[in-house]
C-alpha cells in the first residue's frame, strides 16, 4: 500500500519537528562544549570553535582516570552477568531436578525487590568486607540478574531438545554442551544482553556514589557530578565537555546496536 | 519358570530404583551447581539485605549502622506523623502522575510516526532512541543548564516572548515540574524503542484487510494499533511507574531535594536519612514503605492489566 503524498509530507514535518525537540538538549551540550565561556555567558551564538574546554576538563580533573574506571567496571559487570545468567538459564531449560520450579519463582521474586530497598544493608556489607573504593564493591553485587536469565531462557528454549538427546548419546556432558552448543547458538541474545548490561552499568549512579569515597575507582558519572558541583555553574563549557565524554561510549553502542537491542528487549519483555 | 522371572524382576527393580535415585541426586547437584553463583549473590545482596532492612526498621541505630534500641513500630509512627515524610510521599505520587502519562503519550506518538515506511526513517528512529544512551548524570547536567535562571535556554525563550523569567529549580511550585520534564525526556528513548518494537510486531495482514474495507487512518489506529499494542503498552506503563518511584540522580544533581523539600522524592529522602543523617532505622522504615508501594503497584497493574489487555 502506497502512502499518500499529503500524508507523507505531514509525517515528515512531524518527524523533523519531533527530532528537533528531542535532540535539542544533547545538541546544545555538544555545541556548548566547543564554545568559549564568554560566548556562553553572554548567550550569543558560537563565534569561535575551541577545544579548550576538553583540554581543561582533562587537565583539571582526573577525567581520563574516571573513564577508564567506568570501562573496567562496566565490562566486569557485563561479563559477570553474561556468565551467571547463561549458567542459570541453562539449568532452567536443560536440567531437570527437584525444586527447579521453586527456584524459578524465586528468580521472578527478585524482580519485585527494588535495589533501594536493600541498599542500606548492602552498603554495610560492602563496608564490612572492605570493598569500599574497590572494583569488587562496584561490580560483584550486580552479577546476578533475573532479567538476563529470563531473556536467555527464552532463547535457549528454542534449541531443539533432540539436540541435547543426541549429544547425550554421543557422550557429551552438560558443561561441554553448554560451552560448545548452547552459547554459540545463543550468540545474538548474549550480545544483546551484553550491550544492555554495559549501558546500564555505565549509567549507574546511586551505588557508585555510595561505594566510592575517593578518585581511586570513582566512575565517570560521579566524576561528572563532582565536576558540576565544584565548578559551581561558572564554567559551563568544561561541564558540558565532561558530559559529552560521558555519553559518547553509550551513544555509539546504542547507535550500533539499536535494532538488536530493540528486538531483544521486546522479546524479553513480552514472552 | 514364573518364579524365576519374579525374582529377577524384583532385583532388577531394586537396582533400577537405586540407579534412578542416584541419577536424580546427581541431576539435583548439577542443577544447583549451575544456579549456585546466582543464588549465592541473590542471597548476599538481595534476600539478606531485604530481611535486614525489615529488621533495622524496628530499631534505632548508631552512626555505623549497629542497632541500639528496639523501638517496635515507632519508626513508622514517627514517619507518618512527620510533615517532611508526608510531603515526600505526596511529591513522589505527584511526580509519578506528572511523568508516567506524558512519557507514554509522547513515546507512543513518536513510535507511531516513526513506524511509517519512509526514506531516512532509520535516522529519526536513532534520534528518538538517543536519550536511552544518556546517563542520569549527563541528562541532569544538560537540563541544569536549560533551567539556569539567567543564561538558561528556557528563560531566554521566555524573555524573547516577553514573559516573566521562571525560577525553574528554585521556585517550590516549579521545581517538581522541572525534575519531571527532565525525567520524561530521559525516559523517551527506552519507551520509544519498546513501543516501536511492539508496533512492528503487529500483523500487516490486519491493516491490509482494513484497507480493503476502506478504513481511515485514525480508525485503524484506534481499532487495530492500540488494541494490538496493549500488551506492550501495559509492560511499558509498569516499568515507567516503577522507575518513577526509584528516581534519584535527577534530584541529586538538579535540586538536592529542595526548594522547601518540594522535590524530596522517596529514594532521595531514604538516601538523605541514611547517609547524611545516619538514621538507618528510620531510613529502613522508609525503604520498606517504598518496597510495599512498588509491590502493590505491580500487583494492581497485573490484576487490572490482565483484564484489559488484549493478547494475540
Amino acid at each position: 500500500m502506497r502512502i499518500p503524498f499529503g500524508r507523507k509530507i505531514v509525517t515528515y514535518l512531524l518527524l523533523i519537528a519531533a527530532a528537533f525537540l528531542v535532540f535539542t538538549p544533547t545538541m546544545m551540550a555538544v555545541v556548548m562544549s566547543f564554545m568559549t565561556n564568554q560566548d556562553i555567558m553572554t548567550g550569543s551564538l558560537p563565534s569561535a570553535f575551541s577545544l579548550d574546554n576538553y583540554r581543561r576538563a582533562f587537565e583539571q580533573f582526573p577525567l581520563l582516570h574516571y573513564v577508564i574506571n567506568s570501562f573496567l567496571v562496566s565490562i566486569a559487570i557485563m561479563i559477570g552477568q553474561l556468565i551467571l545468567a547463561s549458567l542459570a538459564a541453562y539449568a532452567f531449560v536443560f536440567l531437570e531436578f527437584k525444586g527447579r520450579d521453586f527456584l524459578f519463582y524465586l528468580f521472578i521474586a527478585t524482580m519485585m525487590v527494588p535495589f533501594e530497598a536493600s541498599i542500606i544493608p548492602n552498603f554495610h556489607t560492602i563496608r564490612d568486607l572492605g570493598w569500599i573504593d574497590q572494583y569488587t564493591g562496584l561490580t560483584i553485587p550486580f552479577f546476578a540478574m533475573a532479567f538476563g536469565t529470563f531473556l536467555l531462557r527464552q532463547n535457549f528454549k528454542q534449541i531443539p531438545k533432540e539436540l541435547r538427546e543426541a549429544s547425550q548419546i554421543a557422550g557429551m556432558g552438560d558443561v561441554k554442551f553448554y560451552l560448545k552448543v548452547v552459547l554459540p547458538v545463543a550468540k545474538t541474545s548474549l550480545i544483546t544482553l551484553g550491550v544492555y548490561g554495559f549501558l546500564t552499568s555505565w549509567n549507574m549512579y546511586l551505588w557508585p556514589l555510595l561505594a566510592t569515597t575517593n578518585d581511586n575507582v570513582r566512575t565517570v558519572q560521579i566524576g561528572l557530578r563532582q565536576l558540576q558541583s565544584q565548578e559551581q555553574m561558572n564554567d559551563w563549557g568544561v561541564i558540558m565537555a565532561g558530559a559529552v565524554i560521558v555519553i559518547i561510549p553509550t551513544l555509539i553502542l546504542l547507535f550500533l546496536g539499536q535494532k538488536k537491542l530493540q528486538r531483544g528487549l521486546t522479546e524479553g519483555a513480552l514472552k | 519358570m514364573t518364579n524365576m522371572t519374579a525374582v529377577i524382576t524384583q532385583e532388577d527393580q531394586a537396582l533400577f530404583v537405586r540407579t534412578k535415585r542416584k541419577q536424580r541426586y546427581k541431576q539435583f547437584i548439577k542443577g544447583i551447581l549451575f544456579l549456585l553463583p546466582s543464588i549465592a549473590l541473590f542471597s548476599v545482596f538481595l534476600f539478606y539485605p531485604l530481611l535486614r532492612t525489615i529488621y533495622l526498621s524496628f530499631f534505632l541505630t548508631d552512626a555505623s549502622g549497629a542497632t541500639t534500641v528496639f523501638v517496635g513500630w515507632d519508626n513508622f509512627v514517627t514517619l507518618f506523623q512527620s510533615t517532611i515524610f508526608q510531603q515526600s510521599i505526596k511529591s513522589t505520587f505527584l511526580f509519578v502522575l506528572y511523568t508516567v502519562p506524558l512519557t507514554i503519550v509522547i513515546s507512543l506518538f513518536l513510535a507511531i510516526i516513526a513506524n511509517e515506511k519512509l526514506k531516512g526513517i532509520g535516522f529519526f528512529r536513532t534520534i528518538f532512541s538517543s536519550t536511552m544512551g544518556i546517563s542520569v548524570a549527563a541528562a541532569s547536567v544538560f537540563w541544569l543548564y536549560l533551567f539556569h535562571p539567567t543564561i538558561g535556554f528556557l528563560n531566554i525563550i521566555m524573555d524573547t516572548f516577553g514573559l516573566e523569567k521562571v525560577g525553574w529549580l528554585t521556585d517550590p511550585s516549579w521545581a517538581l515540574i522541572a525534575v519531571a520534564v527532565t525525567t520524561i525526556w530521559m525516559n523517551i528513548g527506552f519507551t520509544f524503542l519498546i513501543l516501536l518494537g511492539g508496533l512492528q510486531s503487529i500483523d500487516k495482514y490486519l491493516y491490509e484487510s482494513a484497507d480493503v474495507d476502506g478504513a481511515g487512518y485514525f480508525y485503524k489506529l484506534r481499532r487495530i494499533t492500540i488494541p494490538m499494542l496493549s500488551p506492550t503498552l501495559f509492560f511499558v506503563v509498569t516499568v515507567t511507574i516503577i522507575n518513577a518511584f526509584q528516581t534519584f540522580g535527577q534530584v541529586d544533581i538538579l535540586t538536592q531535594g529542595g526548594p522547601q523539600n518540594a522535590t524530596n522524592l522517596m529514594v532521595y529522602s531514604i538516601y538523605r536519612e541514611a547517609f547524611t543523617n545516619y538514621q538507618f532505622g528510620s531510613a529502613s522504615a522508609q525503604a520498606i514503605i517504598l518496597f510495599i508501594i512498588i509491590l502493590l503497584m505491580t500487583i494492581i497493574q497485573f490484576k487490572l492489566g490482565e483484564r484489559k489487555v488484549h493478547y494475540q
